[in-house]
């Protein structure tokens, strides 16, 4: 039986040790926020803060995170105003929005890292994420906004 | 009635014409042939209207009607419902906008229901070709003026005065002689019991009374629920009780499962079946390939699963194809006459007594949709009923295909509309609703079928594979006296009808025969290509191809003749007129010409200002060079210039790209900007790696690895949007398809403008490097 706390609840998983985190939390634990987009981490889209470190969650299995905290984006804020969520909605970032999950985890991820990150940082560290919709000049301008006060 | 880019009126192609039976010409004419659709209610009466648009002659057409997209609760909030698919242009705000502006809803207290595929109740639900502002502007402002009139009827009634004196405002009717107030909670139910207004009888607002349309201050509806995870994709879909399936494919258009290994997939924990999937024969539009499925209880599973399957498959007639032999036949067949489609003048006479002609041929490759979210539907089927939930563009055709494949009523068949997680035409393909539709009906359980990236690229419905060729001939003093175009390239139309050998007229119309520059003599022709996959519109369509060549023809001849890029550009976009180009059923994006003309002034205007905003002839750095293009599409003007820089490695930049667009009336700047600033990514992504490759049959790309798009890191810096205002009554047009094609080739422009490198052949990829 594996064990991991996410979004602060402990969960538990008796199937496929290999089962990668992203389908547990989209198919068994009902959290759909955290998306599909590659599965072969090249996108970004199922990007989840484990511990305090961004983590593609389709390469990752369940079991190489029992024991630990899972944060998806259910889970960043309880009513969703971390200061990335409240950037994101006031710059307007999202076209169809798809990948914006995983853009935010990671962009939070980010700026526990880094709290003042230049733009050549954001868009560095940003860049494993894709947006098919093209939303990067907004993405960019968000996280610098986060970083400097919502 | 004109054919049509919509892929439901093939219908009628299909059922009335058998291509590979017929001569060229009457392909041409029989595209153009579409019958068996009824109008269900095209009521926006000809007063009422500045201008016509082809929405009435969508399948089902208009229907304006408050009691079908307005409810207005006891409490106040009133309801309208979105019929259109969200795939991230702000559709699903902006309709629902104009409703409240007309009606005089405050917007916070609006809530936005998401229609369910129907099509003889909410008129035409088909979501492409940038259609939905230009033909619902007018439309949801006759709802909102209808439901306006209804409250305030019901106030005059309730304190016996004339209707004449009160008067809709924020939510509330107001008669001011007495001061009395209703709010339109406290009036809802009376309201419904008035007539509906006759559309003759609606006064709309005055545009300067507007309070959101044009502003652009409303946030999309779904923002919160966006960056929460609250918001439900088709992938999101959750039924008690529901399977997760994937299916494996045959790898090559047209092929046929031989037969298959089950055991060591249902030795994979968490798989609970392996069963065959129905598949149609090629081509047979938007059926499933067929293939085998793998049933498990989480989607991890199943994939585990199909790894593990053994599969032999027969390739079929495509097993030979080849991407480096096909581009050889494209090449050969520019370089013959084809088809001649527009002719004005004699351009052989005059190209063979030119002083110069300039040659260019050009190539563009196939390209995959890769929408972030992969295709993927639930359903669930009980005896004749079947429910969809799927991120569709078409959620009526869906609706239709379901029951056809199905073999009942459409009545049975409910569609379900979720956000869709990009669509750019891949979503006007239901497969994926089919796909699970059958595969509920078997399991007789509700099942999701989600494709992964790998299917999307390798089983999807690409964007053609071009040559377009251009001579342009010049006179001593340098002018352009002819050109002729050739553009090569499978069809569209190779998915519904075998045989299909020539462009149909969508295709040939998106930047061939309608062509605006002031020429003497011009050709434009199309020589026959074959297909060997699944072709499908994709975002901007053959206006990419075109467009891409077009314009960096005009950048050589500016090059050839020492002229300014822009200077050229306006030159042979000659004087403020209407072009008419000398083609029978000119297609026109659906839209009556005189509506929506080609005009001259609107494409030089555009250049004019995007030259004076994005300060064109500014000086660059070393190794920076600007490059312009301007391009009409979906019926709106855009130009765009970007700057690039090239490092002595060959490595591409994009500091800036300014972007100027004409698209008539517009809802929500703010949304046209970021479906541009989102078109020049991806028209960057197309010239700098767009390429689907093909050997023995099969696609050679599977994932972001080897089919890449721009990331962050070497996006454009900046890109600034222009809007042109409008002027009174100028129609609206197409935003979000029209900023892709013009980008590529404004950015080869500025490759050689800082290289002195001439790219025709995209993607760029290593070019270069060398
Ligand atoms: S789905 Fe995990 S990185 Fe793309
Ligand atoms: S918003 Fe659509 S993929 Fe990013």
């Amino acid at each position: 039986m594996i064990k991991v706390k996410i979004n602060g609840q402990e969960q538990s998983w008796d199937g496929d040790p290999d089962l990668p985190l992203l389908w547990f939390l989209r198919d068994e634990a009902g959290l759909t926020g955290t998306k599909y987009g590659c599965g072969q981490a090249l996108c970004g889209a199922c990007t989840v803060i484990v511990d305090k470190e961004a983590v593609r969650a389709c390469i990752t299995s369940i079991n190489d995170v029992a024991g630990r905290e899972v944060t998806t984006i259910e889970g960043l804020h309880p009513n969703g105003d971390h200061p990335v969520q409240k950037a994101w909605r006031q710059v307007n970032v999202p076209q169809c929005g798809f990948c914006q999950a995983g853009q935010i985890m990671q962009a939070a991820a980010l700026l526990m890292d880094n709290p003042k990150p230049s733009h050549d940082q954001i868009r560095e560290a940003m860049s494993g994420n894709i947006c098919r919709c093209g939303c990067y000049q907004r993405i960019e301008n968000a996280v610098h906004l986060a970083s400097t006060g919502v | 009635m004109n054919f049509i880019d919509n892929p439901r009126k093939l219908r009628g192609f299909e059922k009335n014409i058998r291509v590979e039976k017929v001569s060229r010409r009457s392909i041409l004419k029989g595209l153009g042939v579409t019958g068996g659709f009824v109008l269900a209610a095209p009521v926006m009466s000809r007063q009422a209207l500045a201008y016509e648009t082809g929405a009435g002659k969508m399948p089902h057409g208009v229907v304006v009607d408050p009691r079908v997209f307005v409810s207005v609760a006891p409490d106040g909030i009133v309801t309208i419902v979105g019929h259109r698919s969200e795939m991230g242009t702000g559709v699903r705000t902006s309709l629902p906008l104009i409703v409240a502006e007309e009606m005089e809803a405050d917007w916070s207290r609006v809530k936005v229901q998401q229609a369910h595929g129907d099509e003889v109740k909410f008129g035409n639900q088909d979501t492409d070709g940038s259609r939905s502002t230009r033909h619902y502007l007018i439309p949801m402002r006759q709802i909102g003026a209808s439901a306006r009139t209804m409250l305030e009827q019901a106030a005059a009634k309730r304190w016996g005065v004339p209707a004449t004196e009160v008067k809709a405002v924020n939510h509330e009717v107001v008669h001011s002689a007495s001061g009395r107030k209703l709010g339109f909670g406290e009036l809802a139910a009376d309201a419904a019991k008035e007539s509906v207004p006759s559309i003759e009888s609606l006064k709309l607002k005055d545009p300067k009374d507007f309070r959101y349309l044009g502003k652009g201050q409303v946030g999309i509806v779904d923002l919160h629920d966006i960056t929460t995870g609250k918001a439900r994709y088709g992938a999101d879909v959750r039924l008690p009780g529901m399977k997760y399936a994937v299916i494996a494919r045959p790898p090559v258009t047209g092929g046929k499962l031989v037969k298959f290994e089950p055991d060591a997939a249902l030795k994979v924990p968490g798989v609970e079946k392996v069963m065959q999937v129905r598949g149609w024969p090629w081509p047979s539009k938007f059926q499933p390939l067929g293939g085998v499925a793998v049933i498990a209880r989480n989607t991890g599973a199943a994939i585990k699963g199909r790894d593990a399957l053994k599969l032999v498959w027969d390739d079929g007639p495509n097993g030979k194809y080849e991407s480096a032999a096909y581009r050889k036949e494209l090449e050969e067949a520019s370089r013959k006459p084809g088809l001649v489609l527009r002719q004005e003048g004699d351009a052989d006479t005059a190209l063979k007594g030119a002083d110069k002609v300039i040659v260019g041929e050009y190539y563009i490759p196939h390209l995959a949709h890769v929408s972030m979210e992969p295709p993927v539907a639930v359903a669930d089927v009980k005896g004749d009923k079947a429910e969809i939930w799927a991120p569709v563009q078409s959620p009526g055709g869906t609706r239709e295909d379901v029951a056809k494949t199905l073999g009942i009523p459409e009545a049975n068949v409910t569609v379900n509309v979720t956000l869709l997680g990009g669509g750019f035409g891949r979503k006007s393909k239901c497969d994926f609703a089919l796909e699970a539709a059958l595969l509920s009906k078997e399991l007789g359980a509700p099942v999701k079928v989600q494709w992964t990236r790998e299917d999307d690229i390798h089983n999807g419905f690409l964007h053609t594979v071009s040559v377009e060729r251009i001579e342009a001939g010049l006179d001593k003093s340098g002018k352009v006296i002819a050109w002729r175009h050739r553009s090569v390239a499978p069809s569209i139309a190779s998915t519904f009808a075998a045989g299909t050998v020539h462009q149909a007229p969508f295709e040939i119309g998106m930047g061939l025969v309608d062509m605006p520059f002031e020429i003497a003599n011009i050709s434009c022709e199309n020589p026959e290509a074959a297909a060997h996959t699944r072709i499908g519109w994709f975002r901007s369509v053959s206006n990419i191809p075109r467009a891409f060549a077009v314009q960096s023809m005009v950048g050589e001849i500016a090059q050839a003749t020492g002229r300014d890029q822009k200077d050229m550009l306006l030159q042979l976009i000659g004087s403020p007129r209407i072009v008419k180009p000398a083609v029978k059923d000119l297609w026109n994006y659906g839209e009556p010409f005189d509506s929506y003309p080609i005009d001259t002034a609107r494409l030089r205007k555009v250049v004019e200002l995007v030259a004076e905003k994005g300060e064109w002839g500014r000086k660059v750095p070393k190794g920076h060079g600007l490059g312009i293009a301007v391009h009409r599409s979906f019926v709106s003007y855009i130009a765009t210039i970007v700057e690039v820089a090239v490092d002595e490695k060959g490595k591409l930049t994009v500091p800036r790209v300014d972007t100027a667009i004409d698209c008539g009336t517009y809802v929500n700047p703010e949304r046209i900007a970021s479906q541009i600033e989102g078109a020049a990514i991806m028209g960057l992504s197309i010239a700098k790696y767009g390429e689907i490759t093909f050997k023995d049959g099969k696609v050679q790309q599977k994932n972001f690895d080897d089919f890449q798009v721009v990331r962050m890191d070497d996006s454009p810096v900046v890109t600034n949007v222009y809007i042109v205002p409008p002027g009174p009554d100028t129609p609206p047009s197409g935003v979000g398809e029209p900023g892709v094609p013009p980008f590529a080739p404004a950015l080869i422009n500025a490759i050689f403008a800082a290289t002195g490198k001439r790219i025709r052949s995209l993607p760029i990829g290593k070019q270069l490097e060398a």
